[in-house]
Formats: C-alpha cells, sequence, structure tokens
C-alpha cells in the first residue's frame, strides 16, 4: 500500500535509539528474542483496540453497503440476496434519479461558490490581523464549526420562514406587500448551507495562507505595484492553494448534507442525502438506497480527480510566479 | 497593502457584515428564545423564560438529553481507549505499514455521514443493534476516534522524542517514563479529543436517525423530528442550551491544545 515504510525498517529489532558507530553501548539493540517488545510487536498491540473499533464500525458497514446495492429489491421492503446489477439499471434508467443527482451538483456548485466568496475576505482578514483580539475573532469564525447543525439550521428557519426576520423587515419598511419566498426551495437552502459550511472553508483557508507574507506584499508596491495588481499577482496566487482545498472540503460536505435540505427544504429540495434517507426509512428499499450511496460515492471520487489536477496546475503556476518573487 | 480611510472603512464594513451572516442564526435563536409568543415572531414583544421551562417539562426531551449524555461520555471514553494508543505507535514507533495505518485511522472522515449511516442500518439491524445503546456507541466511535488520533499526535508532534530517550537513558523503567514523561506531553491533546468527540457524539444527527428508533432517540433527532411539524421558542431555549455547551467546549479545547490544531483537517 505505501512505498514509505518498506524502505526505513524491515529489520524490526533495530533500535533508532542507538547509531551503528557505537553498538557497544547498546546491549539491547541485538536481534529481537521471541516474546520481546519490538516496535513492531508494541506497534501492533498500541494499534489493536483501534483498528478493531474501525473494522467494527466503519469498514465492515461500508462493505455491507456495497453488498446490498447488487441484491434485488421486492415489494413491501423485502430482499432478495443475489448478485444483480438490476438495481443500477434501473436508478441509472430512471429520470427521477437523474434529476436528483443534477440538484445535488447543482446545490453543491452553488453552496461551494458563494462559500468561497464569503469566507475569502474573512479569513485574509483574520491570516493578516494584528489585532490583539485574534484569538477571540479566530474563535467567534470557527466556533459554529462546533454547534449544533440542527440549532443552526432552526435559526435560519426563523430568518428565512414566511414569518421570519428578513421577511418581517422588509414588509414593515414596506419595500414588499406579500413574503418573499425563502424557505421550502433551493433559495433557502443555498442560503443557509453556505452559512453552514463557512467555518470549515475559513478554518482550512487561515492553515493553507501560511505562505502570505505581509513583506512580499509592501515589496510589490514599493515597486510601483497598485492595490489590485498586489491582489491579483501576490495575494491571490499565494491563496489560491487554501481557496482550492476549501472548496473541495465544502463540496464534498454539500454534496452529502442532510440536515439542512431536509428541514429548509420542507420536502420540497430533493437531493442525493435525502433521497438516500427516504428510500432506506420511508420506503424500507435498501437496494436502491445502497445503490445512491455508491453514486454519492462515485461522485466523491469525480471530485477529488478534479481537485487534485487543479491543485497540480496551480501549484505549478504559484511556484513559477513565486520564485521569481522571493 | 496600505488602503486610504475610504478603503479602510469598506473593508470594516465588509468584514463586519460577514461576521454577522456568520452569526445571525446563532443570535437569532438566542433572542427568539426569550420571547413570549407561542409561535415564532421577530422581534420579540414580551421577554420571559417560559420557553426554558417548556424544555425542562417536556419529558421527551429530558430523555433525549439524558440518551444523548449517556451515549456521548461513553462515546468518548471508548474513542480514547481506542484512539490514544494508536497516537502513541503513530507517532513515536516505526514499523511496516505506518503510513498506510495512518491513513486508516483517519479515513472514516472521508466517507459522507449519509452514506456510513445507511452503512450502519444495513449491518445492525439483522443483529439486531439498531435502536440500542450499544448501537448508537459503535456508530459514534468510528466518527470520533479519528478526532483522538488527531489531537494526539498533535500534541506529540509538538514535543521532543529525545525528552523520552533521555529519562530512559538516566535510568527511567517504561512506567516512569510513560507518567512522567509521555502523559503530560499528551494531556493537553487527550482532553482535546475527549471533548470533541464527546460534543460530536452528542451532535450527531445523521448517522444516528438511522440507528436510531422509539426508545433510544438521541436528542438532536427528537429536536429534528420536532421542528419538522411546529418550530417555537421552546426549540430555540433548547438550541440556545446547545450553544452554550458547544461554547464551554471550545473554550476547554482553545485552552488545553488550541482549537486550530485540533480541528485542522490534515
Amino acid at each position: 500500500m505505501t512505498a514509505g515504510g518498506t524502505g526505513t525498517g524491515t529489520g524490526t529489532g533495530s533500535d533508532r535509539a542507538a547509531p551503528a558507530a557505537a553498538p557497544a553501548v547498546a546491549p539491547r539493540s541485538g536481534p529481537a528474542a521471541p516474546g520481546r517488545w519490538t516496535p513492531a510487536r508494541t506497534a501492533t498491540a498500541l494499534l489493536l483496540p483501534g483498528l478493531v473499533a474501525l473494522l467494527l464500525t466503519y469498514a465492515m458497514p461500508l462493505v455491507w453497503v456495497a453488498r446490498m446495492a447488487f441484491n434485488e429489491p421486492l415489494p413491501g421492503g423485502a430482499i432478495r440476496q443475489t448478485l444483480t446489477l438490476g438495481t443500477f439499471t434501473d436508478v441509472l434508467g430512471d429520470a427521477h434519479y437523474w434529476r436528483v443527482i443534477w440538484r445535488t451538483v447543482e446545490l453543491g456548485t452553488l453552496v461551494t461558490v458563494f462559500t468561497l466568496l464569503l469566507s475569502y475576505p474573512l479569513a485574509l482578514f483574520l491570516a493578516r490581523t494584528t489585532s490583539r483580539w485574534r484569538g477571540l475573532l479566530v474563535a467567534l469564525a470557527v466556533t459554529p464549526l462546533l454547534i449544533s447543525s440542527v440549532a443552526r439550521t432552526f435559526g435560519w428557519m426563523a430568518i428565512l420562514g414566511s414569518q421570519g426576520v428578513v421577511n418581517k423587515t422588509l414588509m414593515s419598511v414596506g419595500l414588499i406587500d406579500t413574503p418573499l419566498q425563502l424557505a421550502n426551495n433551493m433559495t433557502g437552502v443555498v442560503i443557509a448551507s453556505t452559512e453552514i459550511y463557512m467555518p470549515f472553508a475559513i478554518l482550512v483557508m487561515i492553515s493553507g495562507f501560511g505562505r502570505l507574507d505581509p513583506e512580499l506584499e509592501r515589496a510589490a508596491a514599493s515597486l510601483g505595484a497598485g492595490r489590485l495588481a498586489v491582489l491579483r499577482r501576490v495575494v491571490l496566487p499565494l491563496t489560491l492553494p487554501g481557496v482550492l482545498t476549501a472548496g473541495l472540503l465544502v463540496f464534498v460536505l454539500s454534496l452529502s448534507g442532510y440536515v439542512t435540505p431536509r428541514l429548509i427544504g420542507g420536502g420540497r429540495v430533493f437531493v442525493l442525502a435525502t433521497e438516500i434517507y427516504d428510500e432506506a426509512i420511508t420506503a424500507l428499499n435498501w437496494p436502491v438506497a445502497a445503490v445512491l450511496s455508491m453514486l454519492l460515492l462515485v461522485l466523491f471520487g469525480l471530485v477529488v480527480v478534479v481537485y487534485t489536477r487543479l491543485q497540480r496546475l496551480v501549484e505549478r503556476r504559484v511556484l513559477g510566479e513565486g520564485g521569481t518573487a522571493s | 497593502m496600505r488602503a486610504g480611510p475610504a478603503g479602510r472603512l469598506a473593508w470594516g464594513t465588509l468584514i463586519t457584515v460577514l461576521y454577522l451572516f456568520l452569526l445571525a442564526p446563532i443570535i437569532i435563536v438566542f433572542v427568539v428564545s426569550f420571547d413570549d409568543a407561542t409561535f415564532l415572531r421577530f422581534p420579540p414583544e414580551g421577554l420571559t423564560l417560559d420557553a426554558y421551562r417548556q424544555v425542562f417539562d417536556n419529558a421527551d426531551f429530558r430523555s433525549a438529553l439524558q440518551v444523548s449524555a449517556v451515549t456521548a461520555s461513553i462515546t468518548a471514553g471508548l474513542a480514547l481507549l481506542a484512539g490514544v494508543p494508536a497516537a502513541l505507535a503513530l507517532s513515536r514507533l516505526r514499523f511496516r505499514g505506518r503510513e498506510a495505518m495512518e491513513s486508516a485511522f483517519l479515513s472514516p472522515l472521508l466517507v459522507p455521514n449519509i452514506v456510513l449511516g445507511l452503512a450502519l442500518l444495513v449491518l445492525f439491524a439483522p443483529i439486531p443493534l439498531t435502536d440500542t445503546y450499544t448501537g448508537l456507541i459503535l456508530a459514534h466511535l468510528g466518527i470520533t476516534i479519528p478526532y483522538v488520533v488527531r489531537t494526539v499526535c498533535a500534541s506529540l508532534a509538538g514535543a521532543d522524542p529525545r525528552a523520552e530517550e533521555a529519562a530512559r537513558t538516566l535510568g527511567a523503567n517504561t512506567f516512569t517514563v510513560a507518567r512522567r514523561i509521555i502523559l503530560p506531553t499528551i494531556l493537553p491533546g487527550v482532553v482535546s479529543g475527549g471533548v470533541i468527540a464527546f460534543l460530536l457524539s452528542f451532535d450527531e444527527t445523521v448517522i444516528s436517525l438511522f440507528v436510531s428508533g422509539q426508545s433510544v432517540t438521541p436528542l438532536p433527532v427528537a429536536v429534528l423530528q420536532y421542528v419538522e411539524y411546529r418550530s417555537d421558542p421552546a426549540i430555540a431555549a433548547l438550541s440556545v442550551c446547545l450553544v452554550v455547551l458547544s461554547v464551554l467546549a471550545v473554550v476547554l479545547v482553545e485552552r488545553s491544545l488550541g482549537l486550530r490544531r485540533s480541528l485542522r483537517s490534515g
């Protein structure tokens, strides 16, 4: 699986505390006797509880659900154990599921674009601020990440609903007569999801903005570059890798998001995640739910492939330009 | 970048507006929770603590809170038991396949919760482990172990392994080294990992929806089902309680390991 581990230590008895130059003072580094605690045996013992837990709670379920995709659903929630591609072809031949897949990609794209646009200025601000409140400001931007998404989605229902904050305010000011339809549709889901994923994007962006150096900007400015030129030629290229990584994370998260589409969508926004849940719990059609899950994983794979290509492209260009800049 | 006063003002306004957008749902929930109406409205006209009383009087919420607290505590404990030794092995020992092991321990974060939830349902339902504490705890274990491994690895990455070797050279045995050198080093990571595991389990919604049922219903599932049919200040009050819990956890994590180091992906 990896090339890294095999090169360094096939001899498990080698003790890295004792270099080869001092054999006389390293009596413990002899060949491993049976029953002795070699690093490999210690590692196995230490890793075992975690590996067993992961096997039970992660690896086995995934194998089971993948197997379920090749079973045949029978009417009334019954399942015929078999090995067929029939459920796959049924799902892929159904226009309804294609609409759901398209909706999912559309939602993911919109949410990713808006999240990146709104998170970028905040991340830039946090990366370069010298305020003594910096720690608090970072915490304010990142804390929502650890706050229940059900609670935050409920907050958005109170803001976007027909009796919500936005509509009440606009009506009392007299800008509109009838409430805007901001919830129970795609618009509301996009707005709420954008806010829900912003802390993830900001966190990833701040971590990725390490190469940003105020000295570089000052140097560019002193060489006669205007503000826009500094932003376009120095800041943007240096921060682009971080933005791309944030984009990947947000896209992947919003492709599989369930709580916000279900609550804000009010049963009118159908994406893969809500469809998987409905097929599994309401329709009791596990094979179809499993097939939809596999399609979601395929979608994930495609996104990661595109991201890797883009990241390589960006790295090459930034390194090329950064070489002349620094 | 130097900016004129106008540019500065525009930039400051933009940042303020973005912060307001980011915190809007939390602020609104907080305000609504003190409203004396029985339906959702804004701005509130009368202030009361009735909504909070309603939450604590609601038997469904009380039992859901108990389910979540028990599940999250046991999950965090088990995640520490499984994750801390693994993190020690991954960051302090050299063995074949170490990198593969590292990826394996972080990989549950790559699978969407909706898929993992369905997968757990498919595996657990026939046994039957769905709608039991055991099933719920096992379901939460897979997604919390990676965080413990990551935070403990992060606290070990900042320490010099030569301290352990020096102690050994000076005659300390394995137990003393573990107690006097390794334990203080990993303690911030253990605390952060434990708190994050507790919080993740306590807030976990999607996976719980699949594996919970009528008898073992954790709080987020109860709230989700309640919100679908009605929205009133009681839910806002409950949300405020959840927010306060999260903020307490954030302060704890920030004090021990640092929020950014604990949550950073990769």
